[in-house]
């Protein structure tokens, strides 16, 4: 397969960054996406290049590391899936592809395609937790019963993998999504419900102040997201937020 | 040679823990204030540690290569974690857990550590449900259990095929608690390039930072190590791509012995290899083993026919299938241990029944479930249990619900749909028994310097059972870890801040400097990866399922060639200076050149079969692991000694006293 890649390549946040043209030769469509860049960056080696700077980890889905912003879409034009997971026999001979990295004011450039997503992890340390001691006594877990389909819910949100899709693809560049998928996740178990209305109160804050922008409900970030996080999640922390604005 | 005392406290198995907690040293608050520990690795165990012991008040850094912590490759472990609560009622306890870890692992692991984990796995269930991680459920509300390889009753909690995911993010959530309250400071995006010491006792590390390259120096009262396994020694592996020994590594070098490193976990069910620029393995969770069913054909011809492509899985008719694992161990079938299951598979790919493009794959079969399954759930709705297209919705249906994610990995991977056609899958690398070796308070040789998790021997003997993994990574983190660390911490209340102005320090950090501008400006003529990948090829032909002497021999050859050749001839892109992939992943790479030489030599000297070292020359008749106990009954501790080959070992002698000492069988 032969394919050009029109690639964004910024040497640091400080430099000014613009998309490089390749062109590449004896794809395999078997492989992966990533791994077509990995033989890219091999020959730019070779050619005493510098090779491009892109965020992966696990290559199975789940760490959330890879990211890119592929023909204008976060991880590519497949549903339900990571940049990790999607492979070459979905694109056709000759195509072009752009890829660019996640873009947002939240997100700053560090390198590339590489992104800076430390808002996400400011916001987590926000208030999405329970505080419970880990070092303490908890009491049995079957004492604590909870209906099937609260927690099949509670976990269907805890499966968000942090990737930033949802922030990307947004027009407003907003991560309701993101951060209504862990309100909702403790929201919806007995355990979290105590501490509810500040943690919503508390994430919410933060995300304002990360520079994420709001919601106006174009539903992009549900459609993009890897793990198919749904948009109830989003109007589950508008409820859970307006309660504790009530109730404050 | 000397005999190492792993401390083990005495009395009676079951009251070794207790009496120990009763009998250490406690730290009061005030104090817990003046102390600092630097935790490597955020994963189950790291992360766990590091809110536990900030939540005790230590005040502690905390380092991780990724982006966030939540990225710790713990996030991909699939099927479970194992407890035993007998809440089924089918029989369990914790000597049952604690019996079947020792018999998994081959009769090679400790039993007093053993017994302590299994006590204590049922508090991780208890505490994990504190924090909010949603277990699946059964529709009476209460957690839900499955089985897994290796035992014989039901004791894996789990969520979908996400567990690691979820048991990760509960411990995220307990770190970003801490985090908040200003008592881990959290170093993302950095690793670890040096331990320091101070007279006899680890005292810091050097990092670099991996966005600016900036090298730092940071002192404790105490370092643990938790950065995981070195599977990537095979370059193929079911790792992450950053998964890396390095840390460890350094650790040896500065006088932390390494114990049996060629005790490595091949898991039976990943994907198998497809092309030549495949970067990594994508394991099948070996929970899909309660459900699938394992065969080649039996025929040498429909075999060859399936790998051209002639013949399609689905053409094969039941009779003329050979579910070699049920055909072989009745007792357990599919659900034999990992070791045993990967030896087989191997075994009838080399006899020439291996199916995919290669040759090198067996199916995994899900037929059968999908019919049981939908033929129960048409009873209970009370519908029609003799339409098969019903029925095939309605299994297709439960087996969604149960592994729905790894089934969609599978198709995006193989672009195959494994509900109608079974699966192909192979063994690869996935787990590493061995590493620092650590006495029962998790406490190298070296005095301050800790190793939990994977990145210790810990455990799991010669071959790790199923959902044991992320018992042990929380179980030393949560609960293990932070009454031993105490304990060693309480002789250092008066001590005060560490400088990091000794020469000490400055020692190290211009080592590391050193060593990363020697790779900077190597200009060689081959990628970082080009060695790896020889690496790789090595580890897989002589270090692998299977090794003999001749094999170990070559491997620490080659391996010394490729090192050599390495360090002569790779290319380094970029400045040391800026964010480099690289350099970190050279770096890396010349840590592994030198472990697998030890890795090699261990093998070598371990003349006998045991778990997942499976010696050619050693074995039954049956073609099972043949052990020595005579000789072999001991952990393999070895210390650096300037080159790797050059090793010095030191053992510590297993002793069995709770436990008969039998051939394993699972026949």
């Amino acid at each position: 397969m032969k394919l050009t890649l029109k690639i964004w390549r910024q040497k640091s946040p400080e430099h000014k960054g613009k998309l490089i043209e390749y062109r590449i030769n004896d794809v395999n469509p078997n492989d992966s996406f990533l791994e077509m860049l990995d033989t890219l960056n091999y020959d730019l080696i070779l050619k005493g290049e510098n090779p491009v700077s892109f965020d992966h980890d696990c290559r199975e889905g789940i760490c959330g590391m890879c990211s890119l912003f592929i023909n204008g879409r976060p991880h590519g034009p497949d549903r339900g899936i990571a940049t990790c997971q999607l492979h070459m026999r979905r694109f056709n001979y000759g195509d072009t592809i752009y890829i660019e990295p996640f873009r947002a004011k939240a997100f700053p450039v560090i390198k590339d395609l590489v992104v800076d997503r430390s808002a996400f992890d400011r916001i987590q340390q926000a208030g999405g937790y329970i505080s419970v001691n880990t070092s303490g006594n908890p009491q049995d877990a079957n004492t604590l019963p909870i209906e099937k389909s609260v927690s099949d819910n509670a976990f269907d949100a805890a499966t968000c993998i942090g990737c930033g899709a949802c922030v990307a693809t947004c027009k407003n560049a907003s991560a309701m999504l993101f951060v209504a998928a862990k309100v909702s996740q403790f929201a919806l178990l007995p355990q979290g419900k105590i501490e509810a209305g500040e943690r919503v109160a508390h994430m919410v804050k933060q995300m304002d102040a990360e520079g994420f922008g709001n919601c106006t409900n174009t539903g992009a970030c549900e459609v993009e997201c890897p793990k198919e996080i749904s948009l109830e999640n989003i109007a589950r922390m508008n409820r859970e937020y307006l309660k504790a604005s009530l109730s404050r | 040679m000397s005999e190492l005392n792993a401390k083990i406290p005495v009395g009676p198995l079951a009251e070794k823990w207790t009496t120990y907690k009763n009998s250490i040293n406690l730290i009061s608050p005030a104090n817990k204030r003046s102390l600092d520990v630097i935790v490597v690795g955020t994963g189950l165990a790291g992360g766990s540690a590091a809110a536990t012991l900030a939540e005790l008040g230590y005040n502690v850094k905390a380092f991780c290569f990724q982006d966030s912590p939540r990225r710790a490759h713990s996030v991909a472990a699939q099927g479970g974690i194992n407890a035993a609560k007998n809440y089924t009622g089918d029989g369990d306890s914790v000597y049952r857990l604690f019996y079947d870890t020792i018999k998994g692992g081959d009769y090679r692991s400790r039993e007093a550590n053993v017994y302590r984990l299994a006590e204590v796995s049922s508090n991780i269930i208890d505490q994990c449900v504190a924090q909010g991680v949603p277990f699946a459920r059964e529709y009476g509300g209460l957690l839900a259990n499955r089985s897994f390889g290796g035992v014989q009753v039901s004791r894996t909690f789990y969520a979908k095929g996400q567990t690691g995911q979820q048991l990760l993010l509960g411990v995220y959530s307990a770190l970003n608690r801490q985090i908040a309250r200003g008592k881990i400071e959290m170093f993302n995006r950095h690793e670890m390039l040096d331990v320091v010491l101070l007279g006899d006792k680890a005292r810091g590390i050097i990092s670099r930072n991996l966005v600016s390259g900036a090298i730092d120096r940071h002192s404790a009262h105490a370092v643990v190590i938790a950065s995981g396994g070195y599977g990537n020694l095979f370059y193929l592996s079911t790792y992450a791509m950053g998964c890396n020994a390095s840390a460890a590594w350094k650790a040896h070098k500065r006088g932390a012995f390494l114990a049996n490193p060629c005790f490595n976990q091949i898991h039976p069910t990943a994907i198998p290899v497809g092309g030549p620029n495949q970067s990594k393995l994508t394991l099948m969770s070996e929970s899909l083993r309660n459900d699938g069913r394992i065969w080649v054909p039996k025929d040498q011809e429909d075999a060859k026919a399936l790998r051209e492509g002639v013949k399609q899985p689905n053409d094969i008719a039941d009779a003329d299938r050979d579910y070699y694992l049920e055909r072989q161990y009745p007792a357990f079938g599919n659900l034999v241990p990992r070791d045993v299951a990967s030896r087989a598979a191997k075994e009838r790919c080399d006899a020439g029944y291996g199916v995919n493009v290669t040759g090198q794959a067996v199916f995994l079969d899900f037929h059968s479930a999908i019919y049981r399954f939908g033929k129960e759930q048409a009873r209970i709705k009370g519908l029609d249990t003799d339409d098969d297209r019903l029925i095939t919705r309605l299994g297709e249906e439960v087996i969604k619900g149960k592994y729905g994610n790894l089934f969609q990995m599978y198709q995006k991977i193989i672009d195959q749909d494994p509900y109608k056609t079974p699966m192909m899958i192979y063994p690869t690398t996935h787990y590493t028994m061995g590493g620092l070796w650590v006495d029962y308070n998790l406490m190298t040789t070296v005095p301050g310097l800790f190793a939990i998790g994977e990145a210790n021997f810990s455990d799991h003997g010669a071959n790790r059972l199923g959902a044991s993994a992320l018992m042990q990574g929380l179980a030393d983190g949560y609960f293990i870890l932070p009454y031993t660390i105490g304990d060693y911490l309480s002789q250092d209340i008066g001590t005060g801040k560490i400088p990091t102005t000794t020469i000490e320090f400055e020692e190290a950090e211009l080592q590391v400097t050193e060593r990363i501008h020697r790779l900077i400006n190597n200009k060689g003529s081959h990628p970082v990866d080009y060695f790896h990948k020889k690496l790789g090829t090595i580890m897989w032909q002589y270090c692998g399922i299977n090794r003999n002497k001749k094999g170990l021999e070559t491997a620490m050859e080659e391996i010394k060639s490729v090192r050599l050749a390495f360090w002569e001839n790779a290319i380094v892109p970029g400045t040391a200076e800026e964010f480099n992939e690289e350099l970190a992943k050279a770096g890396r790479l010349a840590d592994f050149l030198e472990l697998a030489e030890l890795y090699a030599k261990d093998a070598l000297f371990r003349e006998e079969s045991c778990g997942a070292h499976m010696r050619e020359e050693f074995r039954t008749t049956d073609g099972e692991a043949l052990r020595n106990d005579t000789d072999f009954a001991h952990v393999a501790a070895w210390e650096y000694k300037g080159e790797p080959r050059n090793a010095l070992l030191h053992k510590e002698k297993l002793v069995y006293e709770n436990i008969e000492v039998k051939q394993r069988s699972y026949r």
